[in-house]
């Protein structure tokens, strides 16, 4: 799926896709703009897919990679630094922070792990996350790249499950590659 | 000088533009409601944040920590301390 808002700039994308999604989280305004689109993201990602009534808590997992880190909020928090560090910036000065939000937002509890790559890592993506699968850990896995700096934004989530029905995309590298590419031109 | 009210009106924009409660506007906060946990629902890194607020906007250090909960009950009991301890004396 692919949004675009001509016109916005990347912060009043997010908050614009916010208010179009009927979202009433208030803790929202507060993140960074790396969690916004995280939790956008996964929001999308998972309406009308009947996955919080299929997994227990446990089952889901979050595995993330991004290029940027937490740059776009580091800088930030660099800048308030010289008049007086900001605590509300400092907490999301982690990327990892992205899957603390979400797995906060949809009760998940199950493993995790946040990856810096210079490009999307399709290949190490499948790898980790049927590593996962075969061990047991988790039946589910919303897993992707989410990348924000400055004006630049990109969000590719996948939601991967052990249990598949005839119309789902096989989770193969060449397929997780193809959706990347496809949304990303 | 400025009034008691007109300093909880201030500390009620600043609260809103420091902790991005972009939902919310001051009226919204009232002047004795609660602002953790109940009321506003802020969390401990807000804490923080009024605490910078104070320092930054007020130049007033909060000198020891167990006042927090007392100070930061409400937008009345913010306002009062920043009149107790400003330079700057704000009438009643």
């Amino acid at each position: 799926m692919e949004f675009q808002q001509p016109g916005l700039n990347a912060a009043g994308f997010l908050d614009e896709l916010y208010r179009h999604e009927g979202m009433a989280y208030p803790k929202f305004h507060k993140m960074d703009h790396l969690c916004k689109l995280g939790i956008l993201a996964t929001e999308i990602l998972l309406k009308n897919s009947g996955h919080p009534q299929k997994y227990r808590d446990d089952e889901t997992g979050v595995v993330l990679s991004n290029r940027h880190g937490s740059l776009d909020v580091d800088l930030k928090y660099a800048k308030t630094m010289k008049t007086g560090a900001s605590p509300a910036l400092f907490v999301y000065t982690l990327p990892n922070i992205v899957i603390g939000e979400i797995a906060i937002r949809h009760k998940f509890k199950g493993e995790n792990a946040f990856f810096v790559f210079k490009s999307f890592n399709g290949n190490f993506i499948a790898g980790y996350v049927n590593g996962l699968f075969e061990s047991r850990l988790i039946q589910c896995c919303i897993c992707g790249w989410v990348d924000f700096l400055g004006e630049e934004y990109h969000a590719m989530l996948m939601l991967v499950e052990t249990t598949h029905s005839g119309t789902d995309i096989p989770f193969t590298v060449a397929n997780i590659n193809q959706l990347n590419n496809a949304n990303h031109e | 000088m400025q009034t008691m009210n007109e300093l909880m009106d201030q500390l009620k924009r600043q609260i809103i533009e420091r902790l991005n409660l972009k939902d919310h506007t001051p009226k919204d906060i009232g002047d004795d409601a609660p602002l953790f946990v109940e009321g506003l629902g802020l969390d401990s890194i807000d804490a923080l944040e009024l605490i910078v607020l104070l320092q930054q906007e007020y130049n007033i250090k909060l000198s020891r920590a167990e006042d927090g909960p007392k100070v930061f009950h409400s937008v009345r009991t913010m306002a009062e301390y920043i009149t107790e301890h400003s330079p700057e004396k704000t009438t009643a």
